[in-house]
């Protein structure tokens, strides 16, 4: 992670979002938080993701409104944009999510 | 397959099988609502550990037969035999669910998934379409008195949940994802909002504490003891209120009065969850803060116990609470009786029973270099250590111990089926089921002992019509029994059938070659001739047995346990199987004896007595043990042992399935614990020797299979004395 800030840094998570790594995740999101003004969230490879995955996106949002900077997630995994849906949180994201052409009916 | 769902698959297995012992009990005592209640609660602790591991097909099957059930705990319908054949199939079906599940496939196949789909249609026919929809009774709040007061009914004839999961959930494995995904199976979620305000500041926030909290509007069919069971499992963890369709406007007040968040935040949720009109929300602030002022100042009210206050203004009927608060106590006796055992993988056990035999062999060596070392000290310290060792051999292998109760247990419903296929009445008889062994033991017997049942169930026990004719009461009866006996385990089959015909056998053995005709043979080896493969006296050849292709299968089975199996029969009144086996496959207290250069280990609990051999006067192989007549045999001999024999030369007594026998040796050397260890294939046809083991020293020294040898020692007793009946007739007991 660079330290030059004011520019919207990228952030992959590439492992599932499950308990297992909520502690290790919610450290490398509030680092990653902290260190720039606008944080973007690529979790198109998340294969699985529970109820602690899915309460650090929502502290990832709610620490960005509280510290004026920006949080988005840029890309969704369909296991990501399912839980969120079924949470019915994804107007209050506000992010984009891409539906894929083939699951678009 | 992940941890939880292989938990599951063992649990729900455990209480499938509870569930057909309560159906086939509930066939003698139709009536007996703990049995009824016992079968229920197996079929819902399945839907909802299925439910909990998204297992979608097992929900869908079990929900069916848990709705039957229900009805007939309410006494909707009666249990009769055509009903209990049904829901036994339908327990078979949700152990091939399982199966599935453990398998990972996503679906049951076309045949399973056929062969379910009829059993629900027979269900749904038969016993469901009484009152239409199976699933449930109608919505709880139907013709209660509801007392209307502070606002009228609100419009929404939506369920209303609230749910706040506790921090504690995820730590237990329960992911609150899971049980709202289930709940889906009971109905529609309409709308759901979800609430994280109980979210800490990013520093404080624990990752793995559930701060998650929901409200739900949720239309389903379900009643509302249904739905508060999806919430079993985390029942202790959660805060959570059900509101029925078109409940009051004061109950909702109420709840969001008995909720953590303020009341202006949840009037909002609730109004976008749908469950509220803001119209009925604005009349219910404007009351509620006209009662209660210090609401208004968002001091939160200590969480009430809804269930007491719905109860008071008569919203919900009593009995829904007490359902409600029996369960919870049911729930919390469970976990207490799970506290209490520990699941555990066998092969971490088998690790440790591995390592407490290689324990055992290094401190036989240990013990032998102090002995040799002849230091008081030493040998001292080393006499604690090995008696601590056995110490913990001991616990180690009964950590392995079973009781063969579970075991027999299964046999009620083959002896069930099979008896109604024949057409015979046939009573089964446990005894001793808390006797116990080795589960290894447990595993192997289980099909040599299911042969030997059905055996006697086609062959043994006669027809009803032929018992009357007999004489005999027309309900056969088969009894499993299993007692401990000099370090083995006695299991006995006994039935009181027609027994074993001695001409016929005779007959059968001599046409196949298997004896010479005119050849006279004790009632004991002709009844072992049943043990010789394709050897069948059936006259036809039934789906079940009678091909003649099993019984040597059940010796051999037996034998390779170490085991035995004999079998008395009086013809008209009955057989008694009895099989002979060890308790534990894998350490045993041997006797170490010296012939020549070599050591050999007997097991100690054969051991009958030790002595010396007086001057044997004629070359004849027995002697006079205080006046009986005791065979023997010389290990030199035996093993062609070359060398000068010993001037003193010892008899160890053993004592085998009945038998006595002398075994002739040159040294006694002591006790010594033993891990046995298997011979290889080559050797595996060698009678007379059970396994090998390591001695201290290094060396390798046989144990002995004493079981072969008595019999041995009588039968080369028996052959040379053919001639003397009164040698023959005390050795043939």
């Amino acid at each position: 992670m660079s330290k030059k800030k004011n520019v919207a840094q990228r952030l992959a998570i590439i492992e599932d979002m499950t308990i297992y790594n909520a502690a290790t995740q919610k450290q490398a999101l509030v680092e990653a938080l902290a260190a720039c003004d606008e944080l973007e969230l690529d979790l198109s490879t998340v294969g699985e993701i529970d109820t602690a995955g899915f309460q650090l996106l929502v502290l990832v949002k709610r620490e960005a409104a509280r510290l004026g900077k920006q949080a988005h997630i840029v890309a969704h995994s369909p296991a990501v944009s399912e839980v969120v849906d079924f949470f019915n949180m994804a107007a209050h994201f506000g992010d984009p999510i891409l539906v894929p052409a083939q699951e678009a009916r | 397959m992940d941890e939880i769902t292989s938990v599951f698959v063992t649990e729900s297995r455990e209480q499938l099988e509870a569930m057909e012992a309560a159906l086939l009990q509930l066939e003698d005592n139709p009536d007996d609502a703990d049995i009824l209640g016992a079968v229920f609660r197996a079929a819902h602790t399945i839907k909802g550990g299925a439910g909990v591991i998204e297992c979608g097909f097992l929900v869908a099957f079990t929900h069916v037969v848990e709705s039957a059930l229900d009805k007939l705990r309410n006494g909707e319908i009666t249990a009769n035999a055509d009903l209990i054949a049904l829901l036994l199939a339908c327990s078979d079906h949700m152990g091939h669910l399982i199966g599935v599940l453990e398998s990972g496939t996503a679906a049951p196949g076309g045949d399973l998934q056929t062969d379910g789909d009829a059993l629900l249609a027979r269900l749904q026919r038969d016993w469901l379409s009484a009152d239409a929809v199976g699933a449930a009774a109608a919505p709880a709040p139907k013709a209660e008195p509801v007392l209307s007061s502070g606002g009228g009914a609100v419009e929404t004839d939506c369920w209303h949940i609230s749910l706040r999961f506790g921090p504690d959930v995820l730590k237990n494995g329960m992911d609150p994802l899971s049980f709202l995904r289930y709940l889906t199976t009971l109905g529609r979620i309409e709308r759901i909002e979800t609430l994280a305000d109980a979210m800490p500041a990013a520093e404080e926030m624990d990752p793995e504490a559930c701060y998650l909290g929901f409200e739900i509007s949720f239309s389903s069919d379900a009643d509302k003891a249904a739905i508060e069971r999806v919430f079993d499992f985390v029942r202790d963890e959660c805060a959570l209120y059900i509101l029925p369709p078109r409940s009051r406007l004061a109950d909702y007040m109420q709840l969001m009065a008995a909720l953590p968040e303020d009341s202006m935040r949840l009037g909002e949720i609730l109004v976008r969850v749908g469950a509220l009109t803001q119209a009925e929300l604005d009349e219910g602030l404007r009351t509620q803060s006209a009662g209660t002022e210090p609401d208004a100042a968002g001091e939160p009210h200590p969480a009430a116990p809804l269930g007491e206050i719905l109860v008071e203004q008569h919203v919900v009927q009593p009995e829904l609470v007490e359902a409600a608060v029996v369960k919870q106590k049911q729930v919390s006796d469970k976990k207490a009786a799970d506290a209490r055992l520990i699941r555990i993988q066998a092969d971490k056990l088998d690790r440790l029973i591995d390592l407490v035999g290689e324990l055992v062999i290094a401190g036989a060596s240990v013990n032998l270099l102090a002995s040799r070392a002849g230091q008081a000290d030493l040998t001292e310290a080393t006499s604690i250590v090995s008696r601590l060792v056995e110490s913990i051999r001991d616990s180690a292998l009964q950590l392995r111990m079973v009781q063969i109760g579970e075991t027999f247990g299964r046999f009620n419903r083959v002896v069930r089926d099979v008896s109604k296929e024949l057409g015979k009445d046939i009573e089964l008889v446990i005894t001793g089921g808390e006797t116990e062994l080795d589960k290894s033991v447990v595993e192997k017997i289980g099909d040599p002992l299911m042969h030997l049942v059905r055996n006697a169930i086609d062959h043994g026990i006669e027809p009803p019509e032929v018992r009357a004719a007999r004489g005999k009461p027309p309900r056969g009866r088969l009894a499993l029994n299993a007692f401990h006996d000099s370090g083995s385990i006695v299991i006995e089959i006994v039935d009181d059938g027609g027994g074993l015909n001695r001409d016929k056998i005779t007959r059968k053995a001599v046409e196949r070659g298997l004896i010479a005709s005119g050849q006279s043979l004790s009632d004991n080896e002709i009844y072992g001739l049943i043990f010789e493969p394709g050897f069948s006296t059936a006259d036809r050849v039934s789906n079940l047995s009678g091909r003649g292709v099993g019984m040597d299968v059940v010796k051999r089975n037996i034998q390779s346990l170490r085991g035995r199996v004999e079998v008395s029969s009086t013809e008209g009144e009955g057989t008694r199987f009895s099989i002979r086996l060890p308790l534990t496959l894998a350490i045993i207290d041997g006797f170490l004896v010296g012939a020549g250069a070599a050591s050999y280990v007997i097991p100690l609990d054969t051991v009958v007595e030790c002595m010396e051999l007086q001057a044997v006067t004629t070359e004849r192989n027995y002697l006079n043990l205080r006046g009986e007549v005791l065979p023997f045999i010389r290990l030199r001999n035996l093993f062609e042992i070359d060398g000068e024999r010993p001037r003193r030369e010892n008899v160890v007594v053993v004592r085998a399935a009945g038998q006595k026998a002398g075994i002739v040796v040159d040294q006694l050397l002591g006790e010594f614990q033993t891990v046995i260890k298997p011979l290889g294939h080559l050797f595996r046809n060698l009678r007379g020797i059970g396994g090998s083991t390591i001695l201290g020293s290094g060396e390798v020294a046989l144990i002995l299979d004493v079981q072969a040898l008595a019999q041995l020692a009588a039968k080369g007793e028996e052959t040379s004395l053919s001639h003397n009946q009164t040698g023959r007739n005390s050795l043939a007991n």
